[in-house]
């Protein structure tokens, strides 16, 4: 974990990152120039009413799109100067996605499915199918591989989805309303996911939430109204803290 | 990475194995088609080129009249006996020459009579027509001086006449006279033209004049050429005996007609060739089709599967691999369809030729050439699909419903 007066730049550095969307009178500022700094094996929950562009924010800090203006460094490098297959490569290498939706490939074994990224990745089928077995069983999905989506549970296919994320081993992990889905005690059971991953490999999570209860699981709570970064608050005593260092030791 | 693009694209094939059947059956059309119509047609200019080479190589077919083929003669007269001789001593490179005098007959025997014709030659003529005896013997020097009352008959005349009945020694009633039957000819089936090539019945020249057409003519003469003979030059030298022989002046135009078989060969595999090349050409359209099936399909496949392209992308799938995706795909898809095509290809010109009684021949080089096509399609309509999935933008792909 980053000391955080550390000299040494943070993982992730936005400065003065606007969004806009269309042109001329019709044009949408999404993001209104956002300063934000995210230190390595940070749990961070972002909030916010709809439209305040905090899934903007998101897809600018998944390098899934760029800024209009401002500077965003990643490990050091400039994402905005980034071309459309670096910043790809740059995420296979560093980022996982979770999304609200799961997004798992239909008909497709769970097995299948979290080798994926590591396919695009040009590993050979006997690493692909160790290190997505690992995943599944780091998920608690042990012996679940070769079922398809449409025979696991809602929380099963979250889990896999993360399996997904997590199978190359990324700095971040970038979760998108990971719960919106879910009943509260299955959402539960992915933010002990969630809290575990970050505290035992130290994968540095943010994670888009509107539950209040969900958001009480990161260590800091950045809020989003409108197009701006509203408070920036460290969240002193996170939900789980002791029951995921619990399944630690 | 490209193993790997054969394998994912080879699952996405399986995981909707109705669609993709139903994507390729356009290509398979198209793919068989092709194959079937130049399988088809090589094997007719084949059996045209058989049935010619049966006729004798390097054989001139001389008939009186101006006009060339079939049917021409009208006015012009025919040639003598003497002719023959004439041909045989005194140009080089010949190997035989034959003459030939024809007449219509009704042919009667074990009670039952059959319209035939009735040929008078010599035993020249085994060698310029090709013909061999399945049994009996050929003619007697004596025989044919004397015109004797003896005759050969072909596997058609023995069919409709003896059936199972002893045929050597065996008297055939042609028009008032009696033959005996010394010889049977080996039979040829079916001619060129589509004629019976084994219905007629062969006499000595002599027999045939004085016994059923009661004139000294001779209708036609065929020559056939020595191996290497050089066919342009011998033409030039016969039109040239036969204008003395006939004594046509400088002025006059040749009253006879040289055909040669080899010319008939060329013209008629060569009207062969153009009708597989056009049959060919048509079928070809048909798989143009199929790969605009091809193309539709994976326009659809690609809006259906818009969130799995923004899944890959987002998860760092590059945009030439997502467009190698899609590319691969369609091109597995229509190797697939190509290959589908070849096998049905293969059963259909087995049976249309047995049908319709075609040698069958599989032809390497129209199997790769169609399925190189084929395959070819894939890339061509898989392109733009393919480039559609990769531009997507991430974003707006995983937000797609």
């Amino acid at each position: 974990m980053n000391d955080p007066t550390s000299i040494e730049p943070p993982l992730i550095r936005l400065r003065g990152i606007t969004k806009v969307y269309g042109q001329g009178q019709a044009a949408l500022q999404a993001l209104k120039g956002i300063d934000l700094d995210i230190a390595s094996g940070e749990f961070l929950a972002v909030m916010g009413p709809s439209g305040s562009g905090k899934s903007t924010a998101m897809n600018v800090l998944g390098c899934l799109d760029t800024p209009t203006a401002g500077e965003y460094l990643f490990r050091g490098v400039h994402v905005e100067r980034l071309t459309r297959d670096q910043r790809a490569r740059l995420r296979r290498s560093y980022v996982g996605f979770v999304f609200q939706g799961y997004n798992l490939l239909a008909r497709t074994s769970a097995q299948e499915n979290v080798e994926l990224p590591l396919l695009y990745r040009g590993e050979s089928a006997v690493a692909r199918r160790e290190a997505a077995r690992e995943a599944l069983a780091s998920v608690g999905l042990d012996g679940w591989g070769h079922h398809t989506p449409g025979e696991l549970s809602g929380g099963q296919q979250q889990r896999v989805a993360i399996a997904r994320a997590i199978v190359t081993r990324p700095t971040v992990l970038l979760a998108d309303e990971p719960t919106g889905n879910l009943d509260t005690q299955r959402g539960r059971e992915i933010m002990d996911l969630l809290r575990l991953l970050n505290v035992e490999r130290g994968i540095t999570v943010v994670m888009v939430t509107h539950e209040p209860d969900m958001a009480a699981y990161a260590r800091r709570v950045v809020r989003f109204v409108d197009g701006q970064i509203e408070s920036d608050k460290p969240n002193p005593h996170p939900v789980g803290e002791d029951a995921a260092l619990a399944g630690v030791h | 990475m490209l193993l790997n693009s054969v394998l994912l694209a080879l699952r996405e094939i399986r995981r909707n194995l109705l669609r993709s059947f139903l994507t390729i059956l356009g290509i398979v059309i198209g793919v068989s088609a092709v194959i079937t119509m130049v399988t088809l047609g090589r094997g007719a200019t084949q059996s045209v080129q058989d049935q010619i080479a049966s006729l004798g190589s390097n054989l001139l077919m001389v008939r009186p009249g101006q006009r060339m083929g079939f049917g021409g003669g009208g006015g012009a007269p025919g040639f003598k006996e003497a002719d023959v001789e004439a041909i045989a001593t005194q140009i080089g490179g010949v190997k035989a020459v034959a003459p030939e005098a024809h007449a219509h007959v009704t042919a009667v025997a074990n009670g039952r009579n059959w319209a035939t014709n009735a040929t008078g030659t010599s035993n020249a003529y085994f060698d310029t027509n090709n013909w061999q005896l399945a049994s009996g013997r050929i003619f007697t020097d004596a025989e044919l001086r004397a015109g004797a009352s003896v005759c050969m008959i072909g596997e058609t005349l023995r069919r409709e006449l003896f059936s199972g009945a002893a045929v050597l020694g065996a008297q055939l009633r042609v028009k008032q006279f009696s033959c005996e039957v010394i010889g049977l000819l080996a039979a040829k089936g079916q001619g060129a033209m589509g004629n019976d090539q084994d219905d007629f019945v062969l006499m000595p020249l002599h027999t045939l004049q004085r016994r059923v057409t009661g004139s000294l003519q001779v209708s036609s003469l065929m020559v056939s050429l020595l191996d290497g003979a050089d066919a342009d030059r011998f033409q030039a030298a016969l039109t040239q005996l036969l204008r003395e022989r006939r004594k046509l002046s400088t002025s006059d135009e040749n009253n006879f007609n040289i055909l040669d078989t080899k010319q008939i060969a060329d013209t008629l595999s060569g009207t062969t060739q153009i009708m597989t090349t056009l049959l060919g050409a048509v079928a070809a359209v048909s798989l143009l089709v199929g790969g605009i099936g091809i193309m539709n399909i994976m326009l659809v496949s690609v809006s259906e599967r818009t969130r799995e392209i923004g899944v890959r992308l987002a998860i760092g799938a590059l945009e030439r691999e997502v467009l190698l995706q899609f590319l691969i795909e369609a091109v597995v898809l229509a190797a697939l369809g190509g290959l589908l095509g070849i096998v049905l290809a293969t059963i259909a010109s087995i049976g249309l030729s047995q049908v319709m009684s075609l040698p069958y021949r599989f032809d390497a080089a129209i199997n790769v050439l169609s399925f190189a096509f084929s395959a070819v399609i894939g890339v061509v309509f898989g392109f733009v699909p393919a480039r559609r999935a990769a531009r997507l933008n991430p974003i707006e792909a995983l937000r797609h419903e």
